[in-house]
């Protein structure tokens, strides 16, 4: 048998083939590929718990052993017996190996199917199971455990066990955000693992010895690092839960929209998952270009404002100084006039990075109808710690730059500078509370009229005399570009609460209403504008960008997990 | 020196069929662990003339000697010793397992105790050999006192220059450390003995890609070797590998401790030729024969994880021999053909008042407390025999469970990470086979009357299948 050689298309080494044989059918797959990733890529799946392509291999659970053999060494002189296709015959070896650290070899065979793969496959089943305390109906992983998955294809139908269950710690307090059920665990390591090799912070371990093994926190530690709830969805069972999500929902109900976290500038990837008007909680989505499989605990928890007793559901009006509730086509109407009055010199506006890009084109486009120059956003930054944070902590100052064409910050000390020496005599602010960004309540009573876009009540809205209710990250579809200069896309996981408004249907209103032009029907409509006047955003639809997003932008940023992964990746320790 | 001009303690004279080599000088009179009584009696000059051969020409004499591993899975040393990568850059370290802890062995302890330069020779030699210039001896927690005098002998041996900087003149450096396990069996097997050195949980490693020759201590090559294996190292030395090889039978060369416990009239270590004595003569010569009145029942040959035989079995084997078990020859193979293995040397031999329910409830429970719990089938199957064995010893158990015992136990052979699987799951396998009967005559049937009559309520009452 010959081994052939292929030329990797994203590199200049080649990579030697090798056949193998998988329940009968021969492929051929790259030299050092896992059994268990070349049975997946044939279909034939491989069930497994301790095993996580970015987390090194211990082979512990022994979920994946399957039945493996070579052609036998042929006897000194003679020529190996053939098959039909030509390859020598197998010789299977009676002893099972795990699919997840073995690599194939050339004429190896695999049957993932058979006697003896699905005996192991019942037989770790029925072990794990026997001291698990069984208690699905009131576990939060019920619906997306692998116990349950795996029992249904592999399980028995009953006990044998007529022994008492081993008694471990339940309920354990092991950091601020964690709770950990140690009757659940299955001891499959993946949360030590990742602990240790993705986020540096080894808190936990294992105690005890055999079937009294109990996972635990280290003496005088806490799982408490920033990245821990990566260990909740890490977790093929229900022994590690989120204190933020338990109790909360079932799982089968909750419906899971693919969006990005705008939490930083990196623009994780996400899930979020959410039941009719709420949010319920969010995870992080595979993106090998950003974010892995992971995301910090800061972005993943920053959801609840969306589901917040402080949204604004109403367009308000003041009116002798207390705020009423008006109809939208009078809140725009009112903001309009305002704007219509005033000289463009005498209008500022500050919108805000957390915008998408369609939002500050339609902010760009006001401004340019009114001839307005004073436009900027407030920057924000100081979050990198070397894993995913970047120091950016807008999740689209590159939009700002790209489309509004200014360096986020660049004019808003002079544009506050005025607003305090009296010269601005009409403010719209978007997505911002002003107040934190260097005004007080005094600067803006020296201002004649100010309207705000907003989510939630803030001291800005209360010195506003329009404001005007918008739509969350949750709510909203639209794109943004992250830190490494990829265009991504937010999706619509939920409505919006009362009467709010998506940012940019309140900002085409307003265009409509101040300067008479427009025609935009859907926020498709306003990237495609986008698209024909920015080069870079050239042949891309909102729809074409996909869930994994399309990189844009050169930037120099990197992403340390992703660098330390790529690390692991080459010395083989991980699949990647 | 001969081995005859050599005097032992009062009691303890070895037994004529003894051929003694590594405990030469256990229960010797008037020996001592000093240095300077090992000196006296030619001590270190094999180290000497080791430091003048080629390394290559040492590995090839402990290859032409035969010498398998004596700590339990017999594999050739020199083999093990040429599966270190030819390429190789990185530091190779030797590893001397001293933590013996196979239920029913006691033989590196007395050299340890007794002989301790002995084994430091061996090692220095070794080490010199596959070219480790840092060693360690992991040495098992419940032996405080060979550490401290096995401290004693590296001392003294650093102090004449037989370990540290240019040994002998010779170039070479080498150093030892001791390191103390906390209690656990599981730190004797190889792998899980390098994380613990590491500071780790010894949880053994995946083999592959963690074949310690290759990839074993801090991720170098690391040749992991029992304390009697090392000490046969010396004696191939100061023989040669050939001499050495006429010693025992073909395959199964030199000598090896056996170490008897049981129900004989004089249980004890023995250093025999392997393959040269019988269990017969072990038993009935060596030991003095069964307690009196009492009759062989089972003997495990090769410590607690070798497979249980029954006195009257017949064994059939390949080439066409048929052994009862007083005429299995004590070595590796023919103990393999009568589906059992030598294993560490341990023979346990039990007479006819031994209940065999019993014995295999004490082996399920040692196991059940040693898994490690890393991997599945032996983490839970080891302590779930060890509760149906308990309720077998105590009456409460249905003969059905008998059986589940040997379903459990085909459910972990193979299947484990390491080798603890199969010693966790072939006493069980064994005793069920072979002593089926009796284990079942302890259960009760009714037990078995009221499962059943339960399931098939639940059955028919539509919750089970």
């Amino acid at each position: 048998m010959s081994t052939t050689t292929v030329t990797d298309t994203n590199s200049t080494t080649a990579v030697a083939m090798v056949n193998v044989q998988i329940n009968g059918t021969w492929h051929k797959f790259p030299k050092g590929t896992r059994m268990i990733e070349a049975c997946r890529q044939v279909e034939a799946q491989v069930p497994h718990y301790c095993y996580h392509p970015k987390l090194s291999s211990p082979g512990n659970c022994r979920m994946c052993l399957v039945e493996m053999g070579m052609p036998p060494r042929p006897a000194a002189g003679t020529e190996p017996e053939k098959d039909a296709h030509g390859f020598a015959k197998i010789g299977w070896s009676p002893r099972p190996v795990i699919a997840c650290a073995n690599t194939v070899a050339d004429g190896m065979g695999i049957r993932t199917e058979g006697k003896l793969s699905e005996e192991c496959r019942r037989g770790v089943m029925e072990l794990l199971l026997i001291n698990h305390p069984l208690d699905c109906p009131i576990c939060d992983q019920a619906g997306e455990c692998r116990l349950q998955e795996f029992s249904v294809e592999h399980g028995n139908g009953e006990s044998r066990f007529r022994e008492e269950k081993v008694k471990k710690p339940k309920n354990v307090d092991i950091g601020p955000r964690i709770r950990l059920d140690d009757e659940r665990c299955i001891m499959c390591s993946r949360c030590v693992r990742f602990t240790a090799e993705i986020a540096d912070d080894p808190v936990l371990g294992f105690t005890e010895r055999g079937s009294h093994t109990t996972l635990a926190v280290h003496p005088g530690k806490r799982l408490e690092n920033n990245y821990s709830l990566n260990t909740v969805d890490i977790c093929p069972v229900g022994a590690l839960t989120a204190n933020d999500f338990r109790f909360q929902m079932r799982v089968w109900f909750l419906k899971e929209t693919k969006s990005i976290c705008t939490k930083c500038g990196r623009g994780c990837n996400t899930e979020i998952g959410s039941r009719e008007k709420e949010v319920f909680r969010q995870s992080p989505r595979e993106n090998n270009d950003v974010n892995s499989t992971w995301m910090c605990d800061q972005g993943r928890l920053d959801f609840h404002f969306v589901n917040s007793e402080y949204r604004l559901t109403q367009p308000l009006i003041k009116v002798d100084g207390k705020h009423f509730a008006a109809a939208w086509k009078e809140a725009i109407t009112k903001t309009a006039d305002a704007l219509n009055s005033a000289k463009p010199e005498e209008i500022a506006i500050i919108a805000s990075a957390r915008m998408t890009n369609e939002e500050l084109y339609l902010v760009k486009s006001l401004a340019r109808s009114l001839k307005v120059d004073q436009l900027d956003v407030v920057p924000r930054t100081g979050g990198a710690d070397n894993y995913l944070r970047a120091d950016d902590l807008n999740p689209n100052s590159n939009g700002v730059r790209t489309i509004l064409g200014i360096e986020p910050g660049s004019k808003l000390p002079q544009i506050i500078e005025n607003i305090r020496g009296g010269n601005v005599k009409v403010l719209l602010v978007f997505g911002e509370n002003v107040m934190k960004a260097g005004l007080d309540a005094a600067d803006l009573q020296k201002v004649n009229f100010i309207a705000q876009s907003h989510i939630l009540a803030n001291s800005t809205a209360e010195q506003s005399h329009v404001v005007l209710p918008s739509s969350s990250y949750a709510e909203k579809r639209g794109s943004m570009i992250n830190v490494t200069g990829r265009l991504q896309r937010l999706n619509q996981a939920i409505e919006s609460p009362g009467e709010a408004h998506d940012t940019w249907e309140i900002l085409r209103d307003l265009i409509l209403a101040a300067t008479g032009s427009n025609g935009l029907h859907s926020v498709d409509d306003v990237f495609k504008q986008l698209a024909g006047e920015f080069e870079i955003f050239r042949g891309i639809t909102l729809r074409g960008i996909g869930d994994q997003g399309i990189p844009i932008l050169q930037t120099n940023e990197s992403v340390p997990i992703l660098v330390r992964e790529a690390e692991r990746k080459k010395q083989g320790i991980i699949v990647g | 020196m001969s081995v005859e001009s050599v005097q032992y303690l009062p009691g303890k004279q070895p037994h004529a069929r003894e051929r003694r080599l590594t405990f030469r000088n256990v229960d010797r009179a008037g020996f001592d662990p000093s240095i300077e009584c090992y000196l006296r009696d030619g001590g270190y000059e094999q180290l000497h003339k080791a430091v003048t051969m080629e390394r290559q020409a040492i590995i090839n004499e402990v290859k032409a000697s035969g010498l398998r591993g004596r700590g339990g899975a017999g594999f050739p040393t020199g083999v093990k010793w040429g599966f270190i990568p030819p390429t190789n850059t990185k530091p190779v370290y030797l590893i001397c397992n001293a933590d013996e802890s196979e239920p029913g062995t006691f033989k590196d302890r007395y050299i340890m105790h007794q002989d301790p330069h002995q084994l430091v020779e061996g090692m220095v030699i070794s080490c010199f050999a596959v070219k480790a210039s840092l060693a360690y001896i992991y040495i098992r927690e419940e032996f405080p006192e060979a550490a401290k005098i096995l401290e004693k002998a590296l001392d003294e041996a650093r102090a004449k220059n037989f370990l540290g900087k240019n040994i002998l003149g010779s170039g070479y450096d080498l150093e030892i450390y001791i390191h103390r396990g906390a209690g656990a069996y599981i730190c004797g097997e190889e792998t899980g003995l390098i994380e613990s050195l590491e500071g780790k949980r010894p949880y053994p490693r995946i083999k592959p890609p963690y074949f310690p020759a290759a990839l074993g201590l801090y991720m170098c090559p690391t040749i992991v070797n029992n304390v009697e294996s090392l000490c046969h190292v010396k004696h191939i030395i100061a023989m040669g590998g050939a001499e050495y090889a006429k010693l025992g039978t073909p395959n199964n060369t030199g000598t090896r401790i056996l170490c008897v416990s049981g129900d004989v009239q004089r249980p004890g270590y023995f250093e025999v030729e392997v393959g040269k004595v019988t269990m017969g003569e072990v038993i009935n010569d060596m030991c003095g024969g069964m307690k009196s009145g009492r009759t062989l029942k089972a003997i495990i040959p090769g410590g607690s994880s070798a497979k249980v035989l029954r006195a009257d079995e017949k064994f059939k084997l390949k080439d066409g021999r048929e052994l009862g078990i007083m005429d299995i020859p004590m070595d590796f193979d023919t103990m393999a053909a009568c589906g059992s293995m030598a294993g560490s040397g341990g023979v346990i031999i039990m007479d006819d008042s031994r209940s065999m329910s019993w014995v295999l409830n004490n082996l399920n429970a040692f196991y059940a407390h040693e898994s490690c719990g890393q991997c599945t089938p032996c983490r839970e199957g080891s302590l779930w025999m060890k509760k149906i064995s308990d309720r077998i010893v105590a009456g409460n158990a249905s003969p059905s469970d008998v059986d589940e015992l040997e379903r459990l136990a085909n459910n972990i052979e193979g299947r484990t990470i390491c080798a603890f699987g199969e010693a966790c799951s072939w006493p069980t396998q064994s005793f069920v086979q072979k002593f089926r009967e009796e284990m079942k005559a302890g259960t009760k049937s009714e037990i078995e009357d009221r499962i059943v009559a339960g399931e098939t309520e639940l059955a028919a009452a539509g919750l089970v299948g």
